[in-house]
């Protein structure tokens, strides 16, 4: 139970400040993709089943807010790189600070691609290299750079949420 | 002792399930997007006033990274504004002569002032799509202040861009430079029609592009370029930008041309909305 309101506490706290406040601290015309951080590590920590939800919840979330007339698409897209992610939960250790963010690399860039795929290839937008150098790359490197702090915070939520359950089980 | 009864379900029938039920969503979102304006409506209700108050704090933020400027740039800058003061109040009087002039003028041949006097509210920014992909954000007024669907957006002197949804406290505005965006445009020099379209390619250099304008319309490049009277959306005579590099297309029956906008849209704080809507034709 506390499991769930810490995370949906992340995900309201991670999309607020995303929306509104990270504007202000844009590089190079980006932002970076504070949710997907957050969807990806907590796959790598908690395994498929919390990620795939975690992706779920943050999708409809950004697409109830913003998407204009599709809505589904965020969440499907979350969904599919949070059950993805949630695979190299078998590999996870609790002192590895690297693999996550490469991990939250190829999922921004994943995210990317079938961003554009959906939104701009469908409308016939055919100039991939492009997009791919102005849009893609800058948002990766700038989510990686700021998934290295981000990460080390969740990762420190989620190992005292984990400490909790265990006293519990001992009690 | 209690642990907690785990379920065992399969993650991939429930990763099934959930795409399934979200390609669904797609379909029926596509087919019947209206329906699902309650939803989005509570949603906003809760998330908006969080936005505000983050927005504010980011704001401040922003705003003491800029005290950083040196004072000697400050000072010199000040110098700078003063002399610009004096010119431009010594022209403002010549202008508001002419004004005076005009208005008799204008008196005389019974002319509307066609858009000087349509009622405006002004609303905040709040925030902006969580993307990078395009240029939609949303404002602190909604159907409760009045605010409706398609209602022009100005910011400055210039066109900002059309609201596209309108929920209780908060909506939605498409701004011109969007890659989906598309508003019909007119040369105030020569009344030649344009369509101004909005493209993502062009956004960094700050541009956007004129299409369809007709070959042999007399234009230079500093022309500037307002919303036309057969636009269905626009109402006339707003100031959209200035146009530049005005090219012969391919087919050689049409021009296409780029388009500096006046507004400042990484800037964009503060916007004004006009809240009349274009006479929309009715049978």
């Amino acid at each position: 139970m506390k499991r769930f309101i810490v995370y949906t506490l992340e995900i309201i706290i991670l999309f607020v400040i995303q929306s509104a406040t990270f504007h202000y601290f844009r590089l190079a015309d980006v932002m970076p993709n504070l949710l997907l951080i957050l969807v990806v590590s907590t796959a790598h920590m908690r395994g498929r089943m919390t990620g795939m939800i975690m992706g779920f919840v943050t999708g409809i979330l950004v697409d109830l807010m913003f998407a204009s007339y599709i809505i589904g698409l965020y969440a499907l897209l979350f969904l599919v790189i949070g059950y993805l992610a949630g695979f190299t939960n078998k590999v996870y250790s609790n002192d590895d600070y690297t693999l996550p963010i490469i991990l939250i690399g190829i999922g921004d860039l994943v995210y990317g691609f079938f961003y554009y795929i959906f939104e701009f290839l469908l409308r016939g937008r055919l100039n991939f290299l492009f997009y791919f150098r102005r849009l893609i790359i800058p948002e990766v490197i700038y989510t990686i750079a700021v998934s290295v702090l981000l990460y080390k915070l969740l990762h420190m939520i989620n190992n005292r949420l984990e400490r909790k359950t265990e006293e519990e089980v001992q009690n | 002792m209690r642990r907690r009864t785990k379920l065992n379900i399969n993650p991939k029938h429930v990763l099934i399930a959930l795409v399934i039920f979200c390609i669904g969503l797609i379909i029926f979102s596509f087919r019947y997007g209206e329906k699902l304006s309650p939803v989005k409506n509570a949603v906003g209700i809760v998330v908006t006033p969080m936005q505000t108050g983050i927005n504010y704090v980011g704001s401040l933020l922003a705003d003491w990274t800029d005290n950083f400027r040196s004072i000697s740039e400050l000072l010199e800058e000040n110098e700078r504004l003063k002399e610009q003061v004096d010119v431009l109040s010594y022209q403002n009087k010549l202008l508001l002569q002419d004004k005076y002039e005009l208005d008799g003028l204008r008196e005389l041949y019974e002319l509307d002032q066609k858009y000087l006097d349509y009622p405006k509210v002004a609303a905040r920014v709040i925030s902006k799509d969580p993307n990078n992909w395009y240029n939609v954000f949303q404002i602190d007024k909604g159907s409760r202040d009045g605010i409706k669907v398609n209602m022009n957006v100005l910011a400055g002197s210039g066109l900002a861009g059309i609201i596209t949804e309108v929920h209780y406290n908060y909506s939605v505005v498409r701004s011109i430079i969007d890659d989906n965006s598309s508003v019909s445009g007119m040369f105030l020099k020569t009344s030649d029609t344009c369509m101004v379209k909005g493209d993502l390619q062009l956004m960094d250099d700050n541009k956007i592009r004129v299409e369809m304008i007709s070959k042999d319309a007399a234009i230079n490049d500093g022309d500037e370029i307002v919303t036309s009277h057969i636009s269905p959306n626009f109402l006339q005579g707003i100031l959209i930008g200035y146009v530049s590099d005005v090219t012969l297309d391919a087919s050689t029956m049409t021009k296409s041309a780029y388009l500096t906008p006046v507004v400042d849209f990484k800037r964009l704080e503060e916007v004004l909305i006009i809240t009349e809507l274009k006479e929309p034709l009715i049978d």
